[in-house]
């Protein structure tokens, strides 16, 4: 297996005379989890955006496994194995959480096309969006329509969709805000678990998780990267300290 | 000859063309400030036609006719925006097509059974009829030319009123950030219904307009309509200016299209078969211009990619 | 409140009663009614299709409607004529066959569907109503100014076209016919919505960047639905010019496609049943309503008005108290 799974070099995007993200270079590595954190309007919602593809970079590059995606659009690098969740929850609110699994189990299958079968029927895609329901532990909640669920549970919902992808690494953004401190310790002990399956991408605000979690964290601050390292290195790091809490600190 | 004719059908164009930005002008203002996309604007533009019509007939003053049309195209307006559209400006787009299409209907059936479902005339006054020499021998109705240059100043009067008064400032504000305007104190329902008003005056003005030289009746407008949808929809919903170079290219492609096509294909066709083929393909031509500025600018010329 | 379910089977039974009532009591007039709700319905079921689960506001419907209705008219008139359709390179006869002339109506409205839909899917929003809207009025005017198959004024057609082992000139024969044809397009419009093809494309109505990140391409969920559902109108579209006998532009006409809109509205959007409930009480007011006033259509735009303003969710939303779809 390859050394570096996901990597981003010299990414830029501005936005008029702003640079949301300027010169990044990050990567993810088997088995990891690599923490993105940084003040509101850092540009991590940017740089997702341009290593899911949603978003078209100005300059720069993007791969994964060792294959160059930058060219790519979302629905192509999703296939090529990035399984991305959302900050703000993007389900159909009007469907079943059953549904929006299954969604995802078909997108992994690329079988939409069938018209007239049932989707029950397919058991390979009933199959793939129950196991994921039943790893988030949201087995329970299956017929309730999505609009109807509680934050926490679209939380959980989200990484059920990524999960039913099985890719070859998680983006997440944020799965952790909004939920209670109960929320947010299942959360954390889940994402812990699945590091080996597929390293995670981690955007969060949650300090306490991303110190339980993250193996290595970058800092994002004005859209540059100013220190990458181990959650030792980083809380050590003066740069950090200067860049959080004021210029003299 | 060919040049006369082809200097003739230019200002055929430009004078649809024209009457055209009156329309579209007034519902691209609309959707670009309030997100409403209004069918019922067809409707406004009969309303003018038949105020105009009506007064015309009972003062015989063309001047009083224009005026009449005006102000019962901007009340009707007021009047609409105030009982219904503003309850729409939150709505789906499919909502507000529809709630539109049912103020067609109320407005063509209102005015039929108000005026009856035969046609009204609107005469051309008589010193504005009859054909004025132009440079270079050409005889061209006076009429025509007016409306032209009626067109034109109403297009700078709007250009001055959006970049240069304090309404165009709230206009252009409304566009980007209703809250903040709201939040500074301007009266956010007022300036609907003022800029809704005068988009209907502006139809207004072009149904009494064309009226003169077309029969005035009920379903007039709808033709017009869907022609002023494709003209913001090339020029970029939201765009005054867009607004402006789309009727133009709409006004000279329908003109120009139905009298030369045909001609064109005479060249290499039969006549009876190139009149057949040039005729229907002229009758398309604005769709297929609109289809090709869309395949390559999907938010149209001048529009802002939402 | 009532179950959908049951709504839906009393519905499809009213629609049966009917004309068999009608039988009966000699009213072939109630059987030509309910015929044209029959075909009107199937119209909106195609376009339900697209609208409803599709999300895809299109106003534009009338282009595949006339284009069944022409296949039609060009079929059944030069077999009237005799004289061959003449392609330059083929020649075709005409044919006077019913299940020909819908395959035909079905292929040719599939075809134009998916060349308009490939086009018009490149935008959203308002951008798309308006485009469609553009495109019906297109073969509106290439209808009118077509000479050789009436232009303004139409083709009549003399004799209904034929159907083998049936009478199609028996009106309780055709309006049988036809109600196969919506009961087909229904089944079709139930399965489809539970199929994978249905749960995705629902889903990029609601949340098309979540359909991408699951590897999907929306854009192509929708072209498809979108021409299966011209493709179901196209063929309602040769059922109309033959209970008429005739074809016009108005058939294209951008009214048409407003009404098939109003339709699936009053019964409700995104419903099984709500082409077919909306399309009873449409055919219903025209006709009562038409009967009363001259002015019948001041009542509809006030009717159009309230739902929109105050009952989201159509008739069916209303009995069942489930709003449904948002488009």
């Amino acid at each position: 297996m390859s050394e570096v799974i996901l990597a981003t070099q010299g990414l830029q995007k501005s936005f008029g005379a702003l640079k949301a993200t300027d010169d990044v270079s990050i990567d993810l590595r088997p088995g990891e989890i690599h923490a993105i954190i940084g003040p509101n309007g850092a540009g991590k919602s940017t740089l997702i955006a341009q290593i899911c593809g949603a978003l078209a970079s100005d300059t720069g590059r993007v791969e994964l496994l060792d294959r160059d995606v930058t060219a790519l659009n979302t629905e192509q690098r999703a296939r090529a194995g990035l399984g991305r969740t959302f900050q703000i929850s993007a389900l159909a609110m009007e469907d079943s959480v059953e549904d929006n699994v299954r969604l995802g189990a078909i997108g992994a299958m690329g079988s939409p096309w069938n018209v007239f079968r049932p989707v029950s029927r397919s058991a390979d895609v009933v199959a793939r969006a129950n196991d994921a329901l039943e790893r988030v532990g949201l087995t329970g909640a299956r017929e309730t329509r999505c609009a109807d669920l509680s934050h926490g549970q679209r939380r959980q919902l989200e990484v059920a969709v990524a999960l039913t992808l099985e890719p070859k690494a998680f983006v997440m953004d944020e799965p952790m805000a909004g939920l209670g401190a109960d929320g947010s310790k299942t959360m954390t002990g889940f994402l812990d678990g699945l590091r080996d399956e597929a390293p995670i991408l981690l955007v969060e605000h949650d300090m306490d998780a991303v110190f339980a979690l993250a193996d290595r964290i970058s800092v994002l601050v004005y859209g540059k990267i100013i220190a990458t390292g181990t959650v030792s290195d980083i809380r050590a790091s003066d740069a950090v300290r200067t860049a959080y809490l004021g210029e003299n600190a | 000859m060919l040049t006369l004719l082809i200097i003739e059908q230019v200002l055929n164009g430009l004078q649809f063309g024209v009457m055209l930005f009156l329309m579209a002008a007034g519902l691209t203002l609309i959707f670009g400030v309030m997100g409403l996309i209004n069918l019922a604007h067809g409707s406004l533009y009969m309303v003018g036609a038949f105020a105009a019509a009506w007064v015309a007939g009972a003062t015989g003053s063309f001047l009083l006719a224009l005026i009449a049309a005006l102000a019962a195209a901007a009340a009707a307006g007021a009047l609409v925006e105030v009982l219904v559209i503003r309850r729409l400006y939150k709505a789906a787009h499919l909502d507000q097509v529809l709630a539109t299409f049912a103020l067609i209907l109320i407005f063509s059936e209102g005015t039929r059974w108000i005026f009856g479902s035969f046609p009204l005339f609107l005469d051309v006054p008589s010193y504005l009829s009859g054909p004025i020499t132009l440079p270079g021998g050409i005889a061209y109705p006076l009429y025509r030319l007016v409306l032209i240059g009626i067109g034109i100043a109403v297009a700078l009067g709007l250009w001055w009123l959006t970049a240069r008064t304090r309404l165009g400032i709230q206009i252009r504000a409304g566009e980007n950030d209703r809250e903040m305007i709201a939040a500074l104190g301007v009266d956010i329902s007022r300036l609907y219904t003022l800029v809704f008003a005068l988009g209907a005056a502006l139809a207004g003005l072009a149904g009494a307009l064309v009226g003169a030289i077309q029969s005035v009746q009920v379903g007039m407008g709808e033709p017009v309509l869907i022609l002023a949808f494709v003209v913001i929809v090339i020029g970029g919903i939201g765009s005054i200016r867009g607004a402006f170079v789309g009727a133009m290219l709409v006004g000279l492609t329908d003109t120009l299209g139905g009298v030369f096509l045909p001609e064109l294909f005479k060249l290499f066709m039969e006549s009876g078969a190139a009149t057949q083929t040039g005729s229907s393909l002229a009758s398309m031509s604005v769709y297929i211009l609109m289809s090709i500025v869309l395949i390559w600018r999907p938010s149209g010329l001048f529009g802002v990619r939402a | 409140m009532i179950r959908e379910g049951v709504i839906n089977w009393a519905i499809l039974l009213g629609l049966v009663a009917l004309p068999l009532w009608a039988v009966f009591a000699d009213e072939i007039f109630t059987i030509t009614l309910t015929t044209r709700v029959v075909i009107l319905a199937l119209a909106a079921v195609g376009l339900n299709i697209a609208l409803g689960i599709g999300g895809m506001v299109s106003f534009g419907h009338a282009a595949f409607f006339g284009l069944g209705g022409y296949a039609m008219g060009i079929l059944a008139y030069h077999a009237q004529t005799y004289a061959a359709l003449d392609f330059g390179i083929v020649e075709i006869e005409g044919t006077k066959s019913m299940p020909v002339i819908w395959l035909v109506a079905t292929a040719i409205s599939a075809l134009a569907a998916w060349l308009i839909g490939l086009l018009s899917l490149r935008t959203t929003g308002v951008y798309f109503i308006m485009i469609t809207l553009a495109f019906g009025q297109m073969f509106y005017y290439f209808a009118i100014s077509w000479g050789a198959y009436g232009g303004e004024d139409g083709l009549s057609i003399y004799v209904r076209n034929g159907f083998p082992g049936l009478n199609t000139l028996v009106p309780i024969q055709f309006f049988g016919l036809c109600f196969v044809a919506l009961c087909v397009a229904l089944i079709l419009q139930w399965r489809l919505r539970g199929s994978s093809f249905g749960l995705t494309l629902n889903a990029a109505r609601q949340t098309p960047e979540r359909v991408e990140t699951v590897g999907l391409n929306p854009m192509k969920l929708k072209l498809l639905a979108f021409v299966i559902s011209g493709a179901i109108t196209g063929l309602a579209g040769a059922l109309f010019a033959d209970l008429n006998r005739f074809v016009s532009p108005a058939m294209f006409s951008w009214q048409l496609s407003g009404e098939l809109i109003i339709l699936i509205i009053i019964g409700g959007v995104g419903r099984l049943m709500g082409p077919v409930i909306g399309a009873m009480i449409f055919v219903a007011l025209e006709h009562w309503l038409g009967g009363l006033t001259d002015f019948w259509h001041v009542y509809l735009g006030a009717i159009l008005l309230f739902i929109v303003l105050f009952s989201r969710g159509g008739v069916i939303g209303f009995l069942t108290g489930k709003e449904g779809p948002h488009v």
